[in-house]
């Protein structure tokens, strides 16, 4: 398995799952996938269905109205897929952490193997998110 | 006799050589597009990890899909592929027949594409059965063309539908693009190409922003990686075709090898700037562009060929 691991760690595919978030993590992955920090250098890409996805990039606070959407997302992905939980939201819900809409006592709908917190995170801390994920894999 | 045949198949002109040098040139293709957008691109293996990973994950066959339609696609056309590069190659390479001529070739390329029409129209997805729909429109559009510039050599080559004979003339009398005729057919051949390689600006069928990757959408895992492989091996199997129709063929000798190379890269490079400097088309305006402006100037282009020029 770890011959298999390594050339996961060379190859994630991303796909990006906005679960209601502010659009602020979103405008912030953008810049991510520019010229200037390139990502395809570690092999990593953005795709549009999760039937290709490696890794599930999950921003936003995941309320009750989307979690049996993202869920539903979650099961339709191949296996083995990591899921990245993006930006403050999904690890402690920020300043939404009274909302009406999410009981964050109840925790999220799927599991989530990886945080990368900031509000939203800069792009370097997103790679260096990601390189963590590759250090794992290739342990 | 057998054991030269599955050595084409298997290895040299055929599968293995086909697949791994697509593979590569995959990746010049990415290295010279990352470029193209001043960035660093990928690394050398980065195809060779894409597609052990895809194959290592899992395949999840579709429930509502027809499911010997959905998983059969990808493996017909990555055999359809593999015949027209073993048909191709060994003409190239060796100087000898493999029991098909041009017309088999047009047959088996355009069984590729019907493949991608199943694959996509099985899988039970309405983005995908989009991109079917608009990958028939493109063929309607591209095979007439592609039809009437290969007849461009056949025709110079005193209607000959060997390969091998077509090589032969163009030994004799020099390479068909030198003609007026034979130009203007490598020209569309090139734009003809990228069409069904379904490169930008006529990546239609695959548009990622709006139908998101089209007939590949629902594919995971192992067909997912053969699909990729097909895209990949496509840019051996027409480069390679175009320059046995059109550029003479190798000399595989001396200096004859760099010639070889330069030819092939030529092809490539030129794919590569077309694919990267035009935004796609509406599939109105890409059947305008193939019906009103390439088949006619195609049609041309034989009637010169007739004529001698």
């Amino acid at each position: 398995m770890s011959w298999y691991n390594k050339r996961l760690a060379k190859s994630i595919w991303v796909f990006h799952v906005s679960a209601s978030p502010c659009n602020n993590c979103d405008i912030e992955i953008l810049d991510l996938l520019t010229p200037k920090y390139d990502v395809e250098r570690f092999g990593i890409k953005l795709v549009g269905s999760v039937r290709h996805a490696d890794a599930i990039l999950l921003s936003g606070i995941i309320n009750d109205k989307v979690s049996p959407k993202v869920a539903r997302i979650y099961q339709q992905a191949p296996k083995p897929v990591y899921v990245i939980g993006f930006g403050t939201c999904p690890a402690t819900g920020c300043c939404f952490k009274q909302t009406h809409n999410k009981d964050y006592e109840q925790g999220h709908p799927i599991p989530i193997d990886l945080y990368i917190p900031g509000c939203p995170p800069k792009p370097e801390a997103m790679i260096a998110g990601v390189a963590k994920l590759m250090e794992v894999l290739n342990a | 006799m057998i054991a030269e045949y599955l050595f084409f198949i298997l290895i040299f002109p055929g599968l293995l050589f086909t697949a791994v040098l697509g593979l590569i040139v995959g990746w010049v293709d990415r290295k010279v597009s990352a470029r193209f957008q001043f960035r660093v691109g990928p690394p050398f293996f980065q195809n060779f990890n894409d597609f052990f990973k895809l194959l290592g994950k899992e395949t999840i066959i579709v429930k509502d899909s027809i499911h010997y339609m959905f998983i059969t696609a990808p493996l017909i056309a990555f055999g359809m592929l593999v015949i027209v590069s073993v048909m191709v190659g060994t003409a190239l390479f060796y100087n000898q027949g493999f029991g098909g001529d041009i017309i088999v070739i047009m047959y088996l390329l355009m069984v590729y594409s019907v493949m991608v029409i199943f694959g996509g129209a099985s899988s039970g997805n309405v983005y995908s059965s989009i991109g079917a729909g608009r990958e028939i429109k493109l063929l309607l559009g591209d095979e007439l063309v592609f039809i009437l510039i290969t007849l461009v050599p056949i025709i110079q080559s005193g209607y000959q539908l060997q390969l091998t004979e077509i090589l032969q003339f163009q030994f004799m009398n020099g390479a068909v693009i030198a003609s007026l005729s034979g130009f203007i057919a490598f020209v569309l051949g090139l734009i003809a190409i990228q069409a069904k390689m379904t490169l930008p600006p006529f990546h239609i069928p695959e548009a990622e922003t709006e139908l998101v990757e089209g007939p590949l959408m629902e594919y995971s895992g192992g067909l997912l990686a053969f699909w990729k492989l097909n895209h990949f091996m496509m840019y051996v199997v027409f480069p390679l075709l175009l320059i046995l129709l059109f550029l003479g063929g190798f000399h595989l000798q001396g200096l004859g090898i760099l010639w070889a190379v330069l030819k092939y890269l030529l092809i490539v490079v030129l794919i590569i700037i077309i694919k990267n400097t035009n935004p796609r088309v509406r599939i109105d305006s890409a059947l305008n562009f193939f019906w009103k402006y390439a088949t006619p100037l195609a049609f041309v282009a034989v009637i010169l060929a007739v004529l001698g020029v």
